[in-house]
């Protein structure tokens, strides 16, 4: 297996509060990634740490055998690694089909750009129903839909996807994660998804990293996560 | 009849003027959220470089329409040039700060620019020649439109379309509007937000710098000082349209140049300003987001 992303001794800042103490993870080609965590536990700062949104202090981003730590985030969107971020951050004023154009930014191939917005489409007809709809008339669902075809839309090789469950209905919620298994397996998209849904998080996960107070406290297949003591009791709430 | 409509012809004019200004202040508030302070000095600029090319021109013995020509182009250039360093000296690095220091920072640019070209050029008003030609079809209109006006309002409406198709339409267009939404998510999805902050800085300052020749062709008359009002009339319709708003901006404009005209004309031109600032007072109290600004909620 090609290591696809590997986080060595981390440090990042988010503002004056240091988020990331000492963070090593990696991710193989084609692995879906657990990193499961409470609320301010640095998760979110991880995933925009290796967009580039926040710069480490110290410490190594390598993706796919290159040094990106210092890179800005057009260039790291460039090299095929794109984020859902939380909150799902759907461009509020463009409409549904224009928020899918701009997941297709970087990209120049206009004919295959045209097949994915049908792709796209198919996994979420809903979105097809609501194209020239602006994407902030759109439900919480729908605008979790539209945020991850748009991501798809960037054809990554590195997917990253930040509480795609915050807020939504259970039904949707497995819908949402049925779709992410999909694209792993189809088009062998490597996800690394942070979840506070520890429980259905882990089970679609391949490994999985457990996060407390900005560092790294535990790491195992997720079989092993979901039958762990500690992890019983602190996040699966048994 | 005859007056009314002078009175709305001249209000256009002036509408077309503060809406080529007006359009960079809620561009860059669009994207930065910042007032560009700086913004009334650009389209000074751009009138002294259009005076400096138009007299090299005039002086080697250019056709008229031609000296109209170059002189633009020139200004948009030198203008667009001072905006995109501005943007990179004065306001960059302050990206990260709090809201007010680029804000200070925008105020401090529009002081040290117009005491520099006070400094370097001078304080005295300076004759602006006539570079708009008169056209033979206008004469019998003369008494209401001038040619020089009927050019600043179709110049004006070509620049507000081709900004419209361009914002709507092309890639560079759209990055900017998601910017505007969301630069967070912008970054992600691979904006190269700095350039289209730059980008957004070169535009503005070319409408401006449009604005600056022409309108002082048609007055005849610059100084280092005509951004200043200037600015504050475009910064009052961008307000009033909505600022962050482009259509806005334009309607805004519009609206306070024809109240501006109309105060003129049948009140007295002292209160000019009393009725434009009064609207401006009005707007603010009925509709504080402006006449099409969105309800936004408040950020926590």
């Amino acid at each position: 297996m090609t290591r696809l992303l590997e986080l060595k001794g981390v440090n990042s800042f988010y503002g004056n509060i240091q988020a990331l103490y000492d963070v090593n993870l990696h991710i193989d080609q084609g692995e879906i990634i657990t990193l499961i965590g409470a609320n301010g536990a640095g998760k979110s700062t991880t995933l925009m740490t290796v967009c580039g949104v926040v710069q480490a202090t110290s410490g190594r981003v390598v993706y796919n055998g290159d040094d990106i730590t210092r890179e800005s985030p057009n260039r790291i969107v460039a090299q095929g690694i794109c984020q859902v971020p939380e909150g799902r951050l759907i461009f509020p004023e463009l409409t549904v089909q224009e928020n899918l154009d701009m997941g297709a930014f970087m990209r120049s191939d206009k004919g295959a750009i045209k097949r994915d917005i049908e792709y796209c489409y198919d996994l979420f007809p809903i979105l097809a129903e609501r194209r020239r709809q602006e994407g902030g008339t759109l439900s919480g669902g729908e605008q979790q839909m539209l945020a991850i075809a748009r991501a798809i839309m960037a054809k990554p090789r590195l997917l990253l996807l930040d509480e795609p469950s915050m807020g939504l209905a259970p039904l949707v919620v497995r819908q949402i994660f049925e779709i992410v298994k999909k694209v792993n397996e189809e088009h062998n998209t490597t996800i690394f998804l942070v979840e506070q849904n520890a429980n259905l998080a882990l089970k679609i996960g391949h490994r999985g990293y457990v996060m407390e107070n900005g560092r790294v406290v535990l790491t195992d297949s997720c079989e092993k996560l979901l039958a762990d003591e500690s992890v019983k009791r602190a996040y699966l709430g048994l | 009849m005859d007056y009314f409509l002078e009175l709305f012809l001249g209000g256009l004019t002036r509408g077309s003027i503060y809406a080529l200004i007006a359009l960079g202040y809620t561009m860059v508030y669009g994207i930065i959220e910042l007032i560009n302070f700086a913004h009334g000095e650009i389209y000074m600029i751009g009138a002294f470089t259009g005076l400096i090319v138009a007299g090299l021109l005039t002086m080697y013995g250019f056709p008229g329409v031609s000296i109209l020509a170059i002189a633009v182009v020139c200004a948009v250039i030198w203008a667009a040039a001072y905006g995109y360093t501005i943007e990179k000296v004065a306001y960059k690095p302050l990206r990260g700060a709090q809201r007010l220091s680029p804000l200070i920072s925008a105020i401090g640019m529009s002081i040290f620019l117009q005491n520099y070209v006070m400094l370097a050029q001078t304080s005295d008003f300076l004759p602006f020649p006539e570079l708009i030609p008169h056209f033979g079809f206008m004469e019998s209109m003369g008494s209401i439109m001038s040619s020089s006006e009927l050019v600043i309002v179709l110049a004006t409406i070509s620049v507000c379309v081709a900004l419209t198709l361009f914002i709507k339409f092309t890639k560079l267009g759209k990055a900017m509007r998601a910017t505007a939404q969301n630069r967070k998510m912008a970054m992600l999805v691979g904006i190269n937000v700095d350039m289209v902050i730059s980008a957004t800085f070169v535009i503005g300052s070319s409408l401006a710098a449009v604005g600056g020749v022409l309108i002082a062709s048609h007055i005849g008359q610059i100084n280092y000082y005509i951004g200043f009002i200037a600015g504050i009339k475009a910064f009052t319709a961008a307000v009033l349209g909505g600022i962050g708003s482009i259509p806005g901006a334009m309607l805004g404009a519009l609206v306070l140049g024809l109240t501006e005209a109309f105060a003129t004309g049948y009140v007295s031109s002292d209160y000019e300003d009393v009725f434009a600032f009064m609207l401006l007072v009005l707007i603010l109290i009925f509709r504080p987001s402006g006449i099409m600004g969105k309800e936004k909620a408040q950020k926590v």
